[in-house]
């Protein structure tokens, strides 16, 4: 074992500093790399790389695609996740943008509001879906009797496509607005103050503010807010899951429970598969952008 | 007078699934079927029933409770260890392919960790690992990682350069200067980190439903939602339960808010 003392010290190191100094190999800058990001490398090799391209691998056989494109179900499933991804996020992130105007005065009352607000997204999304489907319950559920009592006919909310569909949409929006609101708020408050002010002297309105000033300059947080919830959306599992389980008769299934379904209740792999592996090159387009733009 | 208009329905449409969980939660079973915005006699009974397991619904409460209670705190000791090491290579020491780790991390946070579940669990299934804990953890492990590993590497990068420095001094090899000199300065946002991590690992549904079965052995999300499964299931002790699970994650969503939204997003906004 060599021991090598480190030139230009400042101090004479101790004998059992020496002692425990590694091995000149050891000491390469590109060694210690290795070693400390050892446990990362290892599970993004065996958890992510490895099962998806097996997944791949497993899903390569065109015979399933036909299978699934041929299933009138899937090209449902199609078109609901593409609703469910394009209206859910842009309907939320607008109302993110304008809802972080709002909270960004500084009463108190707005604070405590700001405060109460943030509840949905605290809470994890079982419990709110739980809630959400009994207050959707056709006869013992709030909306229902509320309907009834202003002389309406009720509505069997979740045992038809379009408000089932309706309502996974409004469940994600109610669950993770209030995070992007959070972010955009912060978006907001790191323009520079001098901004407004100058155009307070011009004598700009709100709107004009907003279009001139608060847009322009979010205008990249926002675009990278869209494309990062499109491709968490267009994986969700749980909230379409728990709240219709893609009921009424496979209807209101996406991408993800319909793969599960598939895989677990139909016992074809290869199908629940191909199901990601169609979604994979959007998927991967979106990724590729956010890898370009964000910098870490 | 407009905006106490918005006040109100934001509020409504933010707090009402939440007190509707309440109420429901504290409604006595005879009131089940006669829906109300509120009720005139609140009991506690669904929580006693919960607490001491007093239905067949909520026969293993307390060891359902103790397995996510478990998965997360490992989750958070594994998360907070590999992305403390991590951290210390990316932001303090310059290799040759760290710009690859970051793609990997970037990409690992980005993909939908549902696309992996089905190959995930096949893994899991050819080591004979289903129905173990350690294969909820190493997939919980795997997906919190990422967003731990910037916080801290974003953190690591504001300290000063003395560190190594002092390190070198002291004649203090790498390994002791990660343990003796990095890991006590970023304990504040390794604290932060292993509560995002806790989180993570709480809140997860579809890993936990596909690794863990049996009714001994599932978490307790998974036990509520096969709730669903029967036709005349008791809500107002589902909404009890539900209720208990909710309150660790309020508790440190609000404790800890500062450290949980950003990282990715915040370079973002610095960087408009």
């Amino acid at each position: 074992m060599s021991r090598t003392v480190r030139e230009g010290g400042l101090a004479p190191p101790s004998p059992v500093a020496v002692a425990r100094r590694w091995p000149a190999v050891l000491r390469s800058p590109t060694l210690q790399g290795f070693i400390f990001t050892a446990p990362l490398l290892f599970l993004f090799a065996a958890f992510v790389l490895y099962p998806m391209l097996s997944g791949l691998y497993a899903a390569s056989d065109p015979d399933s695609y036909r299978a699934i494109f041929g299933d009138p179900v899937f090209r449902q499933t199609v078109s609901n996740t593409l609703w469910y991804v394009i209206v859910a996020v842009n309907v939320k992130l607008v109302l993110a943008l304008l809802l972080s105007g709002i909270l960004d005065y500084p009463f108190v009352s707005i604070r405590v509001l700001a405060a109460l607000f943030l509840i949905p997204w605290a809470i994890p999304a079982l419990p709110g879906i739980l809630s959400f489907r009994w207050m959707l319950n056709s006869q013992w559920g709030i909306f229902n009797h509320l309907l009834t009592k202003l002389g309406f006919q009720s509505v069997p909310w979740l045992a038809q496509h379009d408000t089932a569909l309706a309502f996974v949409i409004i469940f994600h929006i109610w669950k993770y607005l209030p995070f992007w609101t959070i972010i955009f708020l912060a978006g907001r408050r790191a323009i520079p103050n001098e901004l407004y002010e100058a155009a307070a002297i011009d004598g700009g309105g709100v709107m004009q503010n907003f279009f001139s000033i608060t847009f322009p300059l979010l205008k990249s947080l926002y675009l990278i807010c869209t494309l990062l919830s499109m491709v968490f959306t267009l994986g969700d599992f749980t909230v379409p899951w728990l709240l219709t389980g893609g009921a009424p008769g496979d209807t209101t299934h996406v991408l993800a429970t319909l793969a599960y379904r598939y895989t677990f209740a139909m016992g074809r792999l290869e199908w629940g598969l191909s199901t990601f592996a169609v979604a994979l090159p959007v998927t991967l387009l979106f990724i590729g952008m956010l890898m370009r733009w964000v910098k870490i | 007078m407009t905006m106490l208009a918005l006040t109100i329905v934001i509020l409504v449409w933010t707090l009402f699934p939440v007190y509707y969980m309440v109420l429901l939660s504290v409604t006595p079973t005879n009131d089940l079927f006669q829906p109300a915005l509120y009720i005139d006699n609140p009991t506690l009974r669904s929580y006693v029933y919960t607490m001491g397991q007093d239905n067949p619904f909520v026969r293993y409460f307390w060891q359902q409770l103790l397995t996510s209670l478990t998965v997360s705190l490992w989750t958070m000791v594994l998360v907070g260890a590999i992305a403390a090491m991590g951290s210390f290579a990316m932001a303090r020491m310059k290799f040759r392919f760290r710009r690859y780790v970051s793609g990997l991390t970037l990409f690992t946070y980005v993909i939908p960790s549902s696309f992996l579940s089905i190959p995930f669990f096949k893994l899991m299934a050819d080591y004979d690992l289903i129905d173990t804990k350690l294969s909820l953890v190493l997939a919980m492990v795997t997906f919190a990682t990422p967003y731990a590993l910037w916080v801290l590497s974003d953190y690591a990068r504001s300290l000063p350069p003395e560190i190594e420095e002092a390190g070198a001094i002291d004649g203090a090899g790498t390994v002791a200067t990660f343990f003796y000199l990095y890991v006590p300065l970023i304990i504040p946002p390794l604290i932060a980190i292993g509560t995002y991590a806790f989180l993570y690992a709480w809140n997860e549904y579809l890993y936990a439903l596909l690794l863990l079965t049996g009714e001994q052995h599932i978490p307790l999300p998974v036990a509520m939602s096969n709730f669903l499964t029967t036709d005349n299931a008791p809500w107002n002790l589902l909404m009890a339960v539900s209720t208990v699970y909710s309150i660790p994650p309020v508790v440190l969503y609000y404790a800890f808010k500062r450290y949980l939204v950003g990282g990715l997003v915040s370079g973002a906004v610095s960087g408009t």
